[in-house]
């Protein structure tokens, strides 16, 4: 929507990728082929499409490493799968949302969608449903909502700004209609999964939710970097009209992307239920800030084109980890959390604009 | 006689003003009283006045908001700004010893409104400067601000006892509601600096192309820290409103989910989210229709929390009509018309 403003000159080259993988390496010397390692180094680091993932990493490292020598019990195995455990939705999210980014566009509805998942899971289970039957009512409705966003985006050529408000604005009122007040959850299949602790051994132990959201990443990588669909959402993050001029199929892939994004959240809501065992309308309100704050941190362009569903997982422990800081300091207010975000969000901006500025 | 219709029904402002109709419509006949007003202690009472009211925090936010989609922008901070002008003026005018007087509370508006000069600057600088996109420049202060607002009143609701800033929100003067005076001062300038100057102009020529304005001499730079500013200003004052009305600075809850409305106002009165064209008269009119749908979905008796399903509908609805292809529909069914017209005129 605001593609003029801010449209890098890299993106419609494969940027990067030249200095990427070093100059072709001759039979050189130990101390030559040191220097290229070097530059190579350098040049993944200042590349528009390892660059802010690289950093992104080095970025979570550091912060985890510095909690570690602040917090006596802090750098350990649980502390880094609590990460996992607390934001497992989250990461199905983003990765959902880095879908509809990829293509250029935005979706506005997941945290409403996730707050609507769990209020129908709660308030079925309290009618009596089974698991069996709810689980994939859920993620069909919303997958269809998705469908229904995606029709209105690309034969109606509403803004995706608009519909994914629309369908936010749709959710959250039908939350509203089907409960004002929180509904608890006693399913016992429910409360199986929200108590469960899987061992690794060494006293450290991950839930069903963790092992879901690992499962959705490997499959968003594979369809992404393996899959026609994804190199295509790829190619409609570069030029949507090119695609078109190339015969990729622009409009199935424009659609689908926002059926991934609505699947994902209504997955995400139901690992929402898992972790507060119930239903309640105003839950998950900015989440999809949150998500898109992932997606922005872990290295993926706005305007589309580049980025990695990696990157977003990063961009969700990145998040993951301040709040951990911010808990284990116990002085600081919660509400550092939305500045720190903040701060960092902006950070990561101004450094995609240096790196893709440096390329053009 | 068709040709007139023809032009009205080409007009921006056709679909916003039949939505418009339809609500009041629905209102005659649910609730017959709907266009009664009442004088009650000099002061004007009735659902339209409620509906000016209420709606004018929306609306200020709105004008800003045109003007800044107009740029081919967008400001998400608004709702965050809003949320810090209410904290700040709520802090000044408890800290003080005489919460009472006009002077504090003065002192508190204007010190909110400074700030939120600060913010806009800010917003303008991150856009204007470093082309940042709009939506993502503007995130940023959405979510930190929220955390800012928090700060300020430490994470409470500040409760202040102000006559004077309780007039803000709930006042009445020469009859009018002094929030919809506001909002009508504000609509009033807007309007009369960007369509008797050509102020109006140069901002829709940034947003058609803000490197080709540049080059043909307009300040590009300059009229988007101006829009930017001037969305803030307007974001202070709606916040300002909000927070006198209930006489309480909430930093989670004072304008959350307004910048949504403020869009979808700007939205529903015709203007593009692609900028470089936009229409104050629309928004006034998009936001009239969202605070008829709220006060429509009061009076039916829905339960009111459920509006948002209403308000998707309104959306969904007017983009839909708005959109390309259903013009385009439109177009090609007149045309069959015309041609069908033709056929009979050639016949006589």
């Amino acid at each position: 929507m605001t593609a003029l403003t801010d449209a890098p000159g890299g993106a419609r080259r494969p940027g990067g990728r030249g200095s990427a993988d070093g100059p072709a390496r001759g039979p050189g010397s130990a101390g030559r082929s040191a220097k290229h390692r070097l530059q190579s180094v350098l040049g993944v680091i200042t590349s528009p499409k390892y660059g802010p993932v690289t950093i992104t990493a080095l970025l979570f490292v550091a912060v985890f490493v510095i909690g570690g020598i602040r917090y006596r019990g802090f750098l350990s195995g649980q502390v880094f799968l609590n990460l996992l455990v607390d934001n497992s939705y989250l990461i199905v999210l983003a990765v959902g949302m880095t879908f509809v980014i990829l293509t250029g566009g935005i979706d506005l509805s997941v945290g409403a969608v996730v707050a609507l998942s769990g209020m129908i899971a709660a308030s079925l289970l309290q009618a009596g449903w089974g698991p069996e039957t709810v689980i994939p009512l859920i993620l069909i409705s919303t997958s269809l909502l998705g469908l229904l966003v995606g029709f209105m985006i690309h034969v109606f050529k509403v803004q995706p700004f608009i519909a994914t408000l629309a369908a936010m604005f749709l959710a959250r009122g039908l939350c509203y209609v089907i409960s004002q007040s929180s509904i608890s959850i006693t399913d016992p299949t429910f409360v199986q999964l929200a108590v469960t602790r899987i061992p690794l051994g060494g006293r450290m132990s991950i839930t069903p939710s963790v092992i879901i959201a690992v499962v959705v990443v490997l499959i968003a990588l594979w369809v992404l970097h393996r899959t026609r669909f994804g190199r295509t959402v790829y190619a409609l993050g570069g030029s949507e009209q090119s695609g078109m001029l190339m015969g990729l199929p622009v409009a199935r892939t424009k659609v689908l992307v926002y059926v991934v994004s609505g699947f994902c959240s209504g997955l995400a809501g139901v690992l929402f239920t898992f972790y507060t065992l119930s239903g309640y309308p105003l839950t998950a309100i900015g989440t999809e800030l949150d998500a898109i704050a992932a997606v922005v941190i872990g290295g993926t362009l706005l305007t589309g084109g580049y980025g990695f569903v990696l990157g977003s997982v990063l961009g969700v422990l990145v998040l993951g980890v301040i709040q951990t800081i911010i808990t284990f300091e116990g002085t600081l207010s919660s509400w550092w959390t939305k500045i720190f975000i903040g701060v960092l969000l902006l950070v990561f901006i101004i450094l995609q604009k240096v790196l893709t500025a440096r390329r053009r | 006689m068709s040709a007139l219709f023809a032009r009205m029904v080409a007009s921006r402002l056709f679909w916003p003003i039949v939505m418009l109709l339809v609500l009041f419509a629905v209102n005659l006949i649910a609730f017959p009283g709907f266009f009664s007003i009442t004088v009650r202690d000099g002061h004007l009472f009735g659902s339209l006045i409620d509906i000016l009211r209420n709606g004018a925090p929306t609306l200020i936010i709105a004008v800003g908001m045109t003007l800044v989609i107009a740029t081919r922008g967008i400001d998400l901070s608004v709702g965050a700004i809003a949320a810090i002008s209410g904290a700040v003026a709520c802090a000044i005018i408890l800290g003080s010893p005489n919460p009472g007087s006009i002077s504090t509370v003065a002192v508190a508006i204007a010190v909110a409104i400074l700030m939120s000069l600060v913010f806009g600057v800010w917003n303008g600088f991150l856009v204007a400067v470093l082309g940042i996109q709009p939506i993502i420049a503007t995130l940023i202060l959405m979510t930190a601000g929220r955390g800012v607002a928090m700060l300020i009143t430490e994470g409470q609701i500040l409760t202040v006892n102000s006559p004077p800033f309780k007039a803000l929100g709930s006042g009445f003067w020469l009859g009018l509601p002094v929030a919809t005076i506001i909002a009508a001062v504000l609509f009033a300038f807007a309007a009369l600096i960007t369509r008797r100057t050509a102020l109006g102009m140069l901002i829709e020529s940034v947003g058609i192309n803000p490197e080709a304005s540049r080059q043909a001499g307009v300040r590009a730079r300059g009229l988007l820290f101006t829009v930017y500013t001037f969305c803030a200003v307007c974001a202070a004052i709606a916040g300002l409103i909000l927070t006198a009305n209930t006489a309480a600075a909430d930093a989670n809850n004072t304008g959350l989910f307004i910048e949504l409305d403020a869009i979808l106002a700007v939205v529903i009165g015709g203007t593009s989210l692609a900028g470089g064209r936009y229409s104050l008269a629309g928004t006034l009119v998009g936001a009239l229709v969202i605070q008829t749908l709220v006060t429509t979905v009061y009076t039916v008796g829905i339960p009111p929390i459920a509006t948002m399903v209403f308000k998707a509908a309104v959306v969904t609805v007017v983009c839909l009509l708005q959109s390309p292809t259903t013009n385009a529909a439109l177009a090609s069914f007149r045309r069959s018309l015309a041609i069908r017209a033709g056929k009979g005129a050639a016949a006589s």
